[in-house]
């Protein structure tokens, strides 16, 4: 079985503080780490790779700073590593990055699965696996709490999705990505920590994946930030202190208030 | 090859970019900006700088023909036959989108059996519904379903599809994207016609909510975008709608899939799905321990209403993932939201902003949750909650 686990590296956004008078971000001091959802899809490569045999390969796009959470996944179990980083593919959107992703799952060939975490805490968009499929042409199953299943020929995984979960049967290969429900992720090992410091990690650039500026970064995304907001906030709220028999009694009212008693 | 540029002459080295920067790529060396090459060409500096000192250039584009494009249309969802309410809301959408110009607001409806729905589709606002129907598209089925969609926008060539931000959406809108070469804007909470070009104008939350986003899709079409559920509203149903129905013709080829549903499986009873909730008795951090969350759940049952929770309280094991709220768990929207110990942080408020009415219950008055709930009471949630228990049990008496 040979695996490829796409990872990012993100800002933790739960660090993020907003600067209120000019309402924009706070960024300073704010640490870069793998994004968790693709800790999960880590773990669950992993564990296949465990019972079955095989290799997992990680690999992410960014600048040359993202090499840290491919390291990370080798600490944690990771047999190989791929860094994309080029000038020219910053400024990505989804359609850019899911491209050149595709072309280095296709570089490294031979693979069976490609997984990732459902979306990136910074984006939140959750488009590039779906979008590493299309550039593939393999199916996909999203949003997967559970695999159930895994041989040389086909997954089964059950889907979350509104008002229940579906069992996917898919052929391979195929990309996956995964829920934090799917597993536990591992902590980095002794060995693995040691690995981790001495392996090199090719950094493929465009001409290494023979793509062309048009079908990267910033001129090969269909779409563009025009501008950045801080969100409102609603704050004509009523705030009621008092003692606890009272604000009871308050909330009773407000809750029950249309209720027919 | 695209590239950012701070032109000298125009800076003044007021440092308004540095903060705005959410990668952390500027400084300023002798009152000039710098940008290092942590730099994505995101854009966030380019629209801080009140200067215009900022300028990021992008490479020739191709120009396919825009003009060709014109009408909204909307990706249908249903789950058992039954259209889903979010499909309504983006028809209402597509309906004020397309004041601008008067275009057709379309519909594709891929399933198994119609019925009575095209009908209802165009009383619900759609000036066209195409309708693919076979037994194939009885359950959601990721392949089939984007390469008919992918061929009937081919045919089509509306300037603008819309699909439900969901798990349907989701999966779906990506990779048709992918396919017809064109930007995707992912779970969209507002949207708006640029009076200038003409252009969708697609906002949405990123960075855990904490910035709003303003996106564009200038140079290729279609403009696609996922927009979040219970946020755009419905037209109301009017029988006097007149449209026209068309039949999307298949092809044995459109219909192949490499993936099959074995089973769907119904959360259990009692395991409600919070999306769908009207009332949600939710607990973070302040509630100390699991055994505390008993006390919401008895609360939540006498008001019929389904068990949230704060990302603080799930990673502490004190319940389980499909109840937490926020960016890495549900967006919900009921018409109350009772929030006890929960001290409302923006990953959390993501996730339930949108709720019609807000309660919040916690003892630490400079909570952040006080400044947007609607109702809050400043105070101990362990005397609050079996007191307000009590209170509800005697006036329903």
């Amino acid at each position: 079985m040979r695996i490829v686990v796409a990872v990012k590296q993100v800002p933790d956004t739960a660090e993020v503080r907003i600067d209120e008078e000019r309402g924009t971000l706070i960024r300073e001091g704010i640490p870069s780490i793998l994004n968790p959802f693709d800790a999960y899809a880590l773990e669950e490569a992993f564990k296949w790779r465990d019972e079955l045999g095989g290799t997992v390969i990680v690999v992410s796009m960014g600048p040359p700073q993202a090499e840290a959470v491919l390291r990370e996944a080798v600490s944690m179990g990771a047999d190989e590593a791929v860094l994309l980083s080029d000038r020219a593919f910053a400024g990505a959107d989804t359609w850019a990055t899911s491209h050149t992703l595709a072309t280095a799952v296709e570089k490294i060939g031979d693979i069976d699965i490609v997984l990732t975490g459902k979306q990136a805490i910074d984006g939140d968009t959750a488009q590039t696996g779906p979008s590493i499929a299309a550039s593939l042409d393999w199916p996909q199953i999203t949003f997967v709490g559970k695999v159930r299943e895994l041989t040389g020929k086909h997954i089964i995984a059950e889907r979350y999705v509104e008002g229940g979960s579906e069992v996917i049967k898919s052929s391979l290969p195929v990309v996956v990505t995964v829920l934090k429900d799917a597993n536990i992720p591992r902590l980095p090992s002794l060995k693995g920590k040691m690995k981790a410091r001495k392996i090199e990690i090719p950094v493929w650039g465009k001409d290494d994946l023979e793509l062309s500026e048009g079908e990267v970064g910033l001129d090969g995304s269909p779409t563009r930030v025009v501008s950045i907001a801080t969100p409102e906030i609603f704050t004509d709220g009523q705030i009621h202190h008092g003692e606890p028999e009272e604000l009871a009694k308050l909330m009773a009212d407000s809750l029950l208030g249309t209720e027919v008693s | 090859m695209a590239s950012i540029e701070v032109r000298k002459e125009t800076c003044v080295g007021c440092g308004a970019c540095v903060p705005a920067c959410p990668f952390g790529a500027i400084s300023m060396e002798d009152d000039l900006a710098v940008i290092s090459d942590d730099c994505t060409l995101c854009g966030a500096c380019e629209s801080s700088c009140s200067f215009g000192a900022i300028i990021i250039r992008t490479g020739e584009t191709d120009g396919t023909c825009i003009s060709d494009y014109s009408g909204v249309m909307v990706i249908s969802e249903h789950r058992d036959g039954i259209v889903d309410h979010s499909t309504l809301e983006l028809l209402g959408e597509a309906k004020r989108l397309v004041e601008v110009d008067g275009s057709v607001v379309s519909v594709a409806l891929l399933t198994e059996k119609g019925g009575e729905w095209p009908e209802k589709l165009i009383h619900y606002g759609a000036d066209r519904v195409y309708i693919a129907e076979d037994p194939v598209f009885k359950h959601y089925r990721t392949e089939p379903f984007s390469r008919t969609v992918e061929k009937l926008i081919k045919q089509k060539k509306p300037a603008i599809v819309l699909a439900a931000a969901t798990t349907t959406g989701r999966d779906l809108m990506p990779r048709i994207a992918k396919n017809l070469n064109t930007g995707l804007t992912a779970d969209c909470t507002e949207l708006a016609i640029d009076p200038e070009t003409g252009g969708l104008l697609q906002t949405r939350p990123a960075f855990g909510g904490n910035i709003l986003a303003t996106i564009v899709c200038a140079d290729t079409r279609p403009q696609m975008a996922t927009v979040r559920p219970r946020v755009m509203k419905a037209l109301e149903f009017d029988g006097n709608r007149n449209g026209e129905i068309e039949k999307i013709e298949l092809t044995p080829e459109d219909l192949k899939s490499r993936t099959e549903v074995l089973e769907f499986n119904p959360l259990d009873e009692g395991e409600v799905d919070i999306t769908e909730a009207e009332i949600i008795v939710a607990g973070g951090r302040g509630l100390k321990n699991p055994e505390n969350f008993a006390l919401l759940e008895e609360l939540a049952d006498l008001l019929d209403g389904s068990i949230g929770a704060s990302r603080a309280a799930i990673d502490s094991g004190w319940i389980s993932y499909p109840h937490q709220v926020g960016q890495t768990g549900k967006t919900v929207q009921p018409k109350t939201y009772l929030a006890f110990g929960i001290s409302g942080a923006v990953q959390h408020r993501v996730g339930m902003q949108s709720s019609d009415r807000i309660f919040a219950v916690n003892k630490d008055a400079t909570a952040p949750i006080f400044e947007f709930c609607d109702e809050g009471y400043v105070g101990d949630l362990f005397e609050i909650i079996p007191l307000l228990i009590k209170e509800i049990k005697r006036r329903r008496k």
